[in-house]
């Protein structure tokens, strides 16, 4: 009887739920470092923590904290504890209890893409919004061709995607060497028979051939234009694009609410001046009705009302901290000193990112655990 | 190092692992240890942090072959 009141959901239609800014009352079971760590967020959550091996036999202990007029929603590392526990939740006599399957693992992984705008000479720019992570990846449309930017690991939906919109994929950026996640733009270009490219500076180490992207190189997706621009600082060979004259993908250079750090390659001393150089000059001379699209953001405030992640450059110029720091100084102290953790598994990630290792894909899996945390505010 | 009681959870996945920690640890005296064997990679902070929440000690911990081993001390 008590069984049969549990349900589960999908990642999915969580994912939905979230975007939609509806009302959540999550609970999870995971181990408090681990909830610490890293957990589902938005605008309209409300999440609670209490580990699955303390409710083994009864959820007395958290009984007062569980809504009873509203949704549960379970959710653990894989999904098999919080089947668990929700199975204790209704017994306890709750209803509308739902376990989230495939645990924070699912949660990890999904991407939803949200159409960011149409460009002027006809095509659209997609957002691929990795929610559980905070990447963003991007496809840019045009006359049945497309270019893939700053690809994760998972190809299956980008995949389904272009094939349900009869997309011929042309070429594959990575805007730099990522280390917080693992590039899936190299596996993509091989099956799709596309050109992948790279930022040489950032590509030295690597053990595979790729197409260099050079500062002021353009390059044509059916009636779209890429450009490159040089813009170095989170890595050496950070490089930007801008597209059609409209949007501006940033990489891990300029995020929403912060900028990128620059320690993540050993560096933050060296880089220092050219983070400046790029947020403070490079940046400045582009118009400011450019609509920056980055690719990652933090929390869920970055977020506009339809999920997007997307602002103006000039409302950035007035309202993100980053770009109002005056001193030198005080910039290279901002950037250098009190940084955040460093992403797990941030130096095998990179080193896969250059073929120098192949983790097997459960591993790479668990190499991107946790949050991404490539910014500083 | 000596184990008053060896307990296999080899393939098993979350909860179990714990789930039958839990039991084995109940026919142990304080003062007495526990081997555990494992593969769930999430055994190893779930197991380090219900250990600490229950009092009982995490001796030590390794991992041969894709199989983890730990060794957890009864409390009080």
């Amino acid at each position: 009887m008590a069984e049969e009141s549990v349900k589960t959901i999908s990642v999915k239609d969580l994912v939905r739920k979230v975007l939609n800014h509806e009302e959540l009352f999550i609970l999870d079971v995971r181990n408090t470092d681990d909830f610490d760590d890293w957990k589902i967020e938005g605008k309209n959550i409300h999440i609670i923590n209490a580990p699955y091996f303390d409710l083994l036999e009864g959820v007395d202990s958290i009984r007062d904290k569980l809504p009873s007029d509203q949704e549960i929603y379970v959710i653990c590392a894989k999904g098999g504890s919080s089947e668990f526990v929700a199975e204790q939740i209704a017994e306890a006599g709750f209803s509308n209890v739902y376990s989230i399957e495939g645990g924070m693992k699912a949660w990890s992984e999904h991407l939803e893409p949200i159409k960011v705008g149409d460009l002027k000479n006809g095509g659209e720019i997609y957002q691929f919004v990795r929610i559980g992570k905070g990447c963003l990846s991007y496809l840019v449309v045009s006359d049945g061709k497309g270019a893939m930017i700053d690809t994760n690991r998972m190809l299956n939906p980008y995949e389904e995607f272009i094939s349900e919109k009869n997309i011929t994929l042309t070429h594959i950026f990575d805007t730099h060497l990522h280390a917080d996640h693992i590039s899936g733009g190299r596996k993509l270009a091989e099956k799709h028979g596309a050109d992948y490219y790279l930022p040489p500076k950032d590509a030295e180490e690597v053990q595979f051939e790729y197409n260099h992207i050079h500062d002021g190189d353009e390059y044509t997706v059916g009636k779209a234009t890429l450009k490159a621009i040089y813009t170095p600082g989170h890595t050496i060979g950070s490089t930007s694009f801008v597209v059609d004259d409209q949007y501006l993908l940033t990489g891990d250079i300029l995020f929403i609410d912060s900028i990128g750090r620059p320690d993540l390659a050993g560096k933050a001393g060296d880089w220092v001046k050219d983070l400046r150089t790029t947020l403070y000059e490079r940046y400045k001379e582009l118009t400011d009705d450019l609509i920056v699209l980055p690719a990652h953001f933090m929390t869920a405030k970055e977020m506009n009302d339809d999920g997007s992640v997307a602002e103006k450059l000039g409302v950035l110029y007035q309202q993100n901290h980053g770009l109002n720091i005056d001193s030198e100084e005080e910039f290279r102290k901002t950037v250098t000193e009190n940084l955040p953790p460093q992403p797990n598994s941030y130096q095998e990630i990179r080193e896969t990112n250059m073929g120098k290792i192949s983790p097997e894909e459960e591993q790479q899996r668990e190499m991107e655990i946790g949050p991404n945390r490539c910014a500083v505010r | 190092m000596e184990a008053n009681k060896i307990l296999d959870a080899k393939g098993l996945a979350c909860p179990m692992p714990i789930v039958k920690t839990k039991k084995a640890m109940a026919d142990l005296e304080s003062g007495q240890m526990l081997e555990i064997h494992a593969t769930d990679k999430g055994a190893k902070s779930d197991l380090a942090a219900w250990a600490k929440s229950g009092g009982h000690e995490l001796v030590k911990h390794e991992e041969e072959n894709d199989v983890l081993k730990f060794w957890i001390k009864k409390g009080q």
